[in-house]
């Protein structure tokens, strides 16, 4: 995927005048906070999940290379094969040779961000093999020739009206007269074509939201059963993960689901919660004749031990960009890659490079209401700002930034001299304000009066005021 | 302190730099406030900003500076008391990490940061007040400012000391706990995504019908009242500080009508 967040600001100036997407982007105002809200209300024990939650993840963490390996060996036990991938393009190749091995033709998906991150639809139909996503709001974003823009809702910057245009212009055996006007119409039409789709597909590949240790096994969580039919019908099943989604044992898995559901739509739990335990055994009634799982690094083993180590606790639950104002604001394709939002303006610099995601970690108000949501605890606006302190150590921030930044500490670590300036510039500000007590334009303050008008200070500087009242009063005492 | 009078808790005013320059008469209304609680105030002259726009931007270095400045113009009052959630955190969540690699400092920066309040629940909490002696007929709406809301806990003492001021009608704001959009260097870093943010504020603001709109940091009303003010909007903004302490003879910010 093309990486277009150098062009964030850009990106966001568009996307605050694309009128659809702005229409579709109140739902996720609506529609996620309401519920999540709900559901955490009704579970008065949800922090002292949260709590636990956090401790099984940052335990993991700091053995991680332990329970990677347990994992590996029971991957292996039960009939599996683990590959472990440094970079993408080791993702990619290793994804491409098991396809090759079957023959596939065609490939499912179910729904995946590491395969997003790996750019794998593209390389794969580059070398003729077919991908097919299969949970419906993959499906339409591969329709339109898009990405995610939201990790859990990968089609909320859509409208159902745009979905029924895409659906009537490439399913051509759609007769003009039915009505798709319903998202049941919508989800019904694609499960037909899905259908044919899950038994013709050579090759089923999913993602993981648990890795468990103790047992060799993947979790999947789904709404729709689409990654069931995509794991279980196809000959070769193939998982593929980032190394931090390892967790010790079920009961952790199950520890950390209770947190992961209601803070992402609000479901006390999915509807499918899908445990996969390698390939399909004698006696089996269905599941694949082979079972892969692909570890993925890509960077992420560089994160640990640093300031950017919690980031590894996310479980992609996307309550922080449901949260966040920015988000809100702009949607998620501004972001320029992958993942969008709060975590995405973390993660996104470890994966791709500060100097590329600088505008990312920038974008934010610091509200906090990221992390105060977050069910795993991550410090999310901390290590936005040690983004910023890494940008800033390197240079990478705008010269006329820098300058305005430095000409202002200057005063501000000299009280007597700021204090002089700050005299001078005060009164005449507000002479300026006149009646109104209110600026239309000021010079180098264009950034704010485009949209605001500039409150004009009082009169003279508080402190001033406070020196004449203290001196009148030695007068009067004298 | 050797008669047998009680002597009273010496707090150092934080004005912060907003209020310094812009609205002064919130720091004189802290002032009032703070001694009707039964403190002495003092203003210490050493003191410019707490340094959120070096820190925020990534500059440990000025931000720490600036931290030395302040904490050594302030150490030695029984309580640091400042206007602003915002300014507030900055001095008492923040500072302590800003010394990370120097154990003296340190251990002055957490000192320091013990003694540190927001104006409201200092007074609530700290000093147990439960009301004031102010009248304002006014239809209001309180907007909970992020750093005091989540980082302090500030959201109950504000409308409880509000709700006894005489003639004051509280309705509360939709959605009154979403960030207003200002963000320090953020508004002007990225003002189109900011104004995007404080359009839907003072959307929600206007639809309390309240006259009054009330924050707790000045950052934020500016940016509320400088929306309200484009917009053409009859609302008019204070600090609740000014409410609390009786003193709304001054035009509201950004002026009025």
């Amino acid at each position: 995927m093309q990486i277009g967040s150098p062009a964030f600001k850009q990106n966001a100036h568009d996307a605050l005048g694309d009128v659809q997407l702005q229409k579709a982007l109140g739902n996720v105002r609506r529609g996620f906070i309401d519920k999540r809200k709900k559901a955490t209300d009704r579970l008065p024990e949800f922090d002292a999940l949260r709590d636990e939650a956090k401790r099984i993840k940052d335990h993991t963490l700091s053995h991680l290379d332990f329970y990677l390996e347990a994992y590996e060996r029971k991957v292996t036990a039960s009939g599996g094969r683990v590959h472990w991938a440094e970079t993408a393009e080791d993702a990619r190749n290793i994804v491409l040779d098991i396809c090759q091995a079957a023959r596939a033709r065609s490939v499912t998906k179910g729904k995946s961000m590491i395969t997003e991150e790996i750019a794998l639809n593209d390389f794969l139909a580059e070398n003729g093999i077919r991908p097919v996503e299969t949970d419906l709001g993959e499906y339409i974003i591969q329709l339109r020739g898009e990405h995610p823009s939201h990790i859990i809702a990968p089609a909320v910057h859509l409208n159902k009206e745009q979905v029924e245009m895409d659906f009537r212009r490439v399913h051509d055996h759609l007769p003009v007269a039915r009505d798709l006007s319903e998202p049941e119409a919508l989800l019904n039409e694609a499960r037909m074509v899905l259908r044919k789709e899950y038994v013709t597909a050579d090759v089923g590949i999913t993602g993981a939201n648990f890795l468990v240790a103790e047992t060799g096994s993947s979790i999947i969580v789904t709404n729709e059963g689409n990654g069931d039919l995509t794991q279980a019908l196809p000959k070769v099943h193939v998982v593929v993960a980032s190394i931090e989604k390892v967790v010790p044992t079920l009961e952790d898995a199950s520890q950390i689901l209770r947190v992961l559901a209601r803070s992402a739509t609000g479901q006390e739990t999915s509807v499918y919660t899908t445990v996969s335990t390698g390939p399909r055994r004698k006696g089996d009634p269905d599941g694949p004749e082979e079972y892969h799982v692909i570890l993925l690094d890509n960077g992420r083993s560089s994160m640990l031990g640093t300031e950017f180590q919690d980031m590894l606790r996310c479980i992609r639950c996307g309550a922080c960009m449901n949260h966040c104002p920015v988000y809100h604001a702009v949607g998620g394709h501004a972001y320029g890659w992958v993942y969008p939002g709060p975590m995405g303006a973390v993660l996104t610099p470890s994966l791709i490079g500060v100097d590329k995601a600088g505008h990312l970690p920038n974008a934010s108000t610091f509200c906090g209401r990221c992390e105060e949501v977050c069910p795993m605890r991550i410090p999310l606006p901390r290590m936005m700002r040690n983004w910023r302190e890494r940008e800033f150590e390197r240079r990478l921030n705008p010269a006329a930034q820098r300058f305005g930044l430095r000409f202002w500490a200057f005063f501000a670590r000299r009280p007597r001299l700021y204090k002089l300036g700050a005299g001078l510039v005060i009164p005449f500000l507000a002479a300026l304000g006149g009646r109104k007590r209110r600026l239309g334009w000021l010079p180098l303050a264009g950034g704010w009066t485009r949209h605001r008008e500039m409150p004009a200070p009082e009169s003279r500087t508080f402190m001033q005021q406070w020196r004449d009242r203290e001196t009148l009063k030695q007068d009067a005492g004298r | 302190m050797h008669d047998n009078i009680i002597s009273k808790p010496r707090v150092g005013l934080f004005v912060t730099c907003l209020v310094d320059l812009f609205r002064p008469t919130v720091g004189f209304a802290a002032i009032r406030l703070i001694e009707q609680a039964g403190c002495t105030v003092d203003v210490p002259v050493a003191q410019t900003c707490c340094g959120q726009p070096a820190y925020n931007s990534g500059d440990r270095k000025d931000a720490r500076a600036i931290a030395e400045n302040t904490i050594a113009a302030f150490e030695d009052y029984d309580y640091v008391v400042a206007p602003s959630g915002s300014c507030a955190s900055m001095l008492k969540k923040h500072y302590p990490g800003l010394f990370r690699d120097d154990a003296k400092w340190t251990a002055r920066a957490e000192a320091f940061a013990a003694k540190v309040h927001e104006l409201v629940s200092f007074l609530s909490d700290e000093r147990g007040m439960v009301a004031v002696h102010a009248r304002l007929d006014a239809r209001a709406t309180y907007h909970d400012s992020c750093s005091g809301l989540r980082e302090l806990g500030i959201r109950a003492q504000p409308r409880a000391l509000l709700s006894s001021v005489d003639g004051l009608a509280l309705s509360e704001l939709p959605d009154a706990d979403a960030c207003c959009g200002f963000g320090g260097t953020f508004c002007v870093k990225y003002s189109e995504i900011s104004n995007a943010i404080v359009e839907k504020k003072v959307r929600n603001v206007e639809a309390t019908g309240a006259e009054l709109l009330l924050a707790g940091d000045l950052g934020c009303l500016m940016n509320m009242a400088g929306k309200l003010k484009r917009d053409g909007s009859k609302v008019e903004t204070r600090h609740v500080a000014e409410v609390l302490a009786g003193m709304t003879d001054t035009p509201p910010i950004g002026g009025s009508g």
